[in-house]
C-alpha cells in the first residue's frame, strides 16, 4: 500500500466520526432533508466520474465513464434539488410566524 | 513537478468538505438548514467544475454532455415531481449514485486490474454500489406502486441470496486474480442481481430504514472508489470522495440504526426478516369496533380543549395533509390546541411526516416526537389517528405479540381517539390492532382526505 493510501485511511477513520458527530444532533424534525442533503453530498461521486471519465482511453472505459458522469450528474442535482425544495417548505423566513 | 492546477483543485476540494460539513451541520435547526445546503451546493458546483482541470484529462466533450443530461434530468426530475412522491425520489437519486460509484469501479477495475490494491477496493467499492443501485430500483419501484410493497418471498430464499452473493464475488476475485477482464462481466451481472434479490422481501413500512440504509451504501461505495482514485494517477479527487462517501456512510449508518431501535428492532431483522409477509393468527381481541360519523367526530373535536393529531401512511397516501391543516386551523379558531404527535418511523421515509405537515403550511413548531408529546396523550381530549396503524398498536406492550417492545405514540391514553382508516383491514404488520377495540375509541371509515373533509365541512357547518 501506497503512503497516500495511508494518508487517506486516516481521513476516512476521522471523517466517520465526524459525520457521526455531526448527525446526531439532527432532530426528527429534519429527517428526511438530513437523508436528502447527505444523498446530495455523495453526489461528489460524479468528480470520481470525471476524473475516470477523463483519463479513459478505450472506448469501453469511455462508455462506462460517461454512465458514471450521467449517473453522478443525476444524483447530484437531484439531491441538491429535493433538498432544497424540502427545506423551502420549512423556511419561515418569507412567511409570517405563528397562526393565522 | 507539480503543475499549477493541482493545487488549485486540491484547495478547492478542502474548501469543499469544509462546507459540506458545515452545511450537514447547520441541519441541526430548520432555520439554518436551508442556507447550509445552498452554500454545500455552490461549494458543490465549484469543486465538479474546476475538476476538469485536473492534468492528464481528455474527453471533455464526453464529460460536459454526460454533466449536461443527467444535471438535466435529475434537476427536471426532482423539479416537477409530487411532494407525496419524495420517499422514492430520495431512493431513485441515492441509487443514481451508487450506478455512478459502480461505473467508476468498473473503470477502475478495467485500467488497474493488474493492482492487487486497487482491484481490491474497486471490487469492494462496486459490490457496494451495484446492490445499492439495485436496490434502491426495488424500493423506488414498491414506494411507486409498481411493484408489490408486501414483502416478496419464495422459498429458499436466504441461501439462494448467499449463493448469488458468493458466486458473484468469487467471479471478482478471479477476474482480478487472473487480470482476465473478462469475467467482470459475470461478476458485475451477479452484483446486480443480488441487490434486486436483497431488496425484494423488504416490506414497504421499513422503507425507512432501507432508504437510510442504501444512502449508507451509496456513501461507502464512494468513499472506496475514493481509496482506490488514492491510488492512482489522479488521486488528488480520491481525497475529496474518501471525506464525502465516509461522511455520509457514518450518517446513514447511524440514521439506519435510528430507524431500526424505533421498531424495536435489529437492522439484520429488517433486511432478513421478511416482516409482514405473514398475519398473525391465533391471538383475538376481545371487544368489537364501534363508528363514528364525521358530524359526532366534529362536535367531539369542537368542544375539545386538546387535540393530538397522530399522521401516518395512510394520510400521505390519500394526500390529507391540505385538509388536515384546515381543520386544525377550523379548530384553533375554536380555541382548541392542536399538536402532532409523529412517530419517528411513521411514512415510508425517515422524518415523511414532517415534510408533508410542512408542505401543508404547519408550523414545525407544533410536530412533537415521541418522546416529547407520549406523556401528553392522558390529558388530551381526543387523538385523531389518520392512517397510523402499527406505530399506534398497544400490542407492541403485550408481551408475545410480534410487535413487543415497539416503541409506539400512547394514543389509547387520550380520553377519547378517532381513528380514521380505509376498511377494517390490518396494518402493515398483520397484526390486530387492540387500539380499534378500545372502549374509547370510535372509527371513522373512509379516505384520509375524504374523511378530513367531511369533519372539516361539519365543522363548518356548526
Amino acid at each position: 500500500m501506497s503512503a497516500d493510501l495511508w494518508t487517506a485511511l486516516f481521513i476516512g477513520i476521522l471523517s466517520a466520526f465526524v459525520g457521526y458527530e455531526v448527525i446526531s444532533r439532527v432532530p426528527v424534525l429534519l429527517h428526511t432533508p438530513l437523508m436528502s442533503g447527505s444523498n446530495f453530498i455523495h453526489g461528489i461521486v460524479l468528480v470520481g466520474g470525471i476524473v475516470v471519465l477523463g483519463l479513459a482511453t478505450t472506448p469501453l472505459e469511455e462508455a462506462i465513464g460517461l454512465v458514471a458522469v450521467i449517473m453522478g450528474a443525476m444524483n447530484v442535482t437531484g439531491g441538491y434539488v429535493v433538498t432544497e425544495r424540502i427545506l423551502a417548505m420549512f423556511d419561515r423566513s418569507k412567511k409570517k410566524a405563528g397562526p393565522p | 513537478m507539480i503543475a499549477w492546477q493541482t493545487p488549485l483543485v486540491d484547495g478547492v476540494y478542502v474548501v469543499a468538505i469544509l462546507v459540506f460539513i458545515l452545511g450537514l451541520r447547520s441541519m441541526s435547526s430548520p432555520a439554518t438548514a436551508r442556507r447550509g445546503i445552498m452554500l454545500a451546493g455552490v461549494a458543490m458546483f465549484i469543486a465538479v467544475a474546476v475538476s476538469v482541470l485536473l492534468p492528464g484529462e481528455s474527453n471533455f466533450a464526453l464529460i460536459a454532455l454526460g454533466v449536461f443530461v443527467g444535471g438535466l434530468a435529475g434537476w427536471y426530475w426532482a423539479r416537477v415531481v409530487q411532494m407525496t412522491a419524495m420517499p422514492q425520489m430520495v431512493a431513485i437519486f441515492n441509487g443514481m449514485g451508487g450506478g455512478a460509484a459502480g461505473a467508476i469501479a468498473a473503470v477502475e477495475l478495467l485500467v488497474s486490474l493488474g493492482n492487487p490494491v486497487t482491484a481490491g477496493l474497486s471490487l469492494a467499492g462496486a459490490v457496494i454500489g451495484s446492490v445499492s443501485i439495485a436496490g434502491s430500483i426495488i424500493a423506488f419501484l414498491k414506494l411507486q406502486g409498481w411493484l408489490r410493497s408486501k414483502p416478496i418471498v419464495f422459498p429458499g430464499q436466504q441461501p439462494v441470496n448467499l449463493a448469488v452473493l458468493v458466486i458473484g464475488v468469487a467471479f471478482g476475485g478471479y477476474a482480478a486474480y487472473s487480470v482476465q477482464a473478462f469475467w467482470l462481466l459475470p461478476f458485475f451481472l451477479l452484483m446486480i442481481l443480488f441487490g434486486f434479490l436483497f431488496a425484494l422481501p423488504i416490506g414497504g413500512a421499513d422503507m425507512p430504514v432501507v432508504i437510510s440504509l442504501f444512502n449508507a451504501f451509496t456513501g461507502i461505495a464512494v468513499a472506496l472508489d475514493g481509496f482506490a482514485l488514492v491510488n492512482g494517477p489522479l488521486g488528488d479527487a480520491g481525497y475529496a470522495l474518501v471525506v464525502a462517501g465516509t461522511l455520509v456512510g457514518a450518517a446513514g449508518s447511524l440514521l439506519t440504526l435510528l430507524m431500526a431501535k424505533a421498531m424495536n428492532r435489529s437492522v439484520g431483522n429488517v433486511l432478513f426478516g421478511a416482516f409482514g409477509a405473514t398475519e398473525e393468527t391465533g391471538t383475538t381481541v376481545q371487544g368489537s369496533m364501534r363508528s363514528i360519523d364525521a358530524s359526532d367526530a366534529a362536535v367531539e373535536m369542537a368542544y375539545a380543549n386538546e387535540v393530538i393529531i397522530v399522521p401516518g401512511y395512510g394520510m400521505a397516501v390519500a394526500q390529507a395533509q391540505q385538509k388536515v391543516k384546515e381543520l386544525a386551523d377550523l379548530l384553533e379558531a375554536k380555541g382548541v390546541t392542536v399538536k402532532y404527535a409523529i412517530h419517528p418511523v411513521a411514512g415510508r421515509m425517515p422524518g415523511h411526516m414532517n415534510v408533508l405537515l410542512a408542505e401543508a403550511g404547519i408550523s414545525y413548531d407544533k410536530l412533537f416526537d415521541r418522546d416529547e408529546i407520549n406523556s401528553e396523550f392522558p390529558s388530551a381530549d381526543v387523538a385523531l389517528v389518520i392512517g397510523a396503524n402499527d406505530v399506534v398498536n398497544p400490542a407492541a406492550h403485550r408481551p408475545g405479540s410480534p410487535l413487543f417492545g415497539m416503541p409506539i405514540l400512547d394514543v389509547d391514553q387520550a380520553h377519547n381517539v378517532i381513528v380514521i382508516k380505509r376498511g377494517q383491514g390490518k396494518g402493515f404488520a398483520g397484526i390486530e390492532n387492540d387500539l380499534f377495540y378500545k372502549d374509547n375509541t370510535r372509527m371513522l371509515y373512509g379516505d384520509a382526505q375524504a374523511a378530513v373533509g367531511q369533519i372539516v365541512a361539519a365543522l363548518k357547518k356548526s
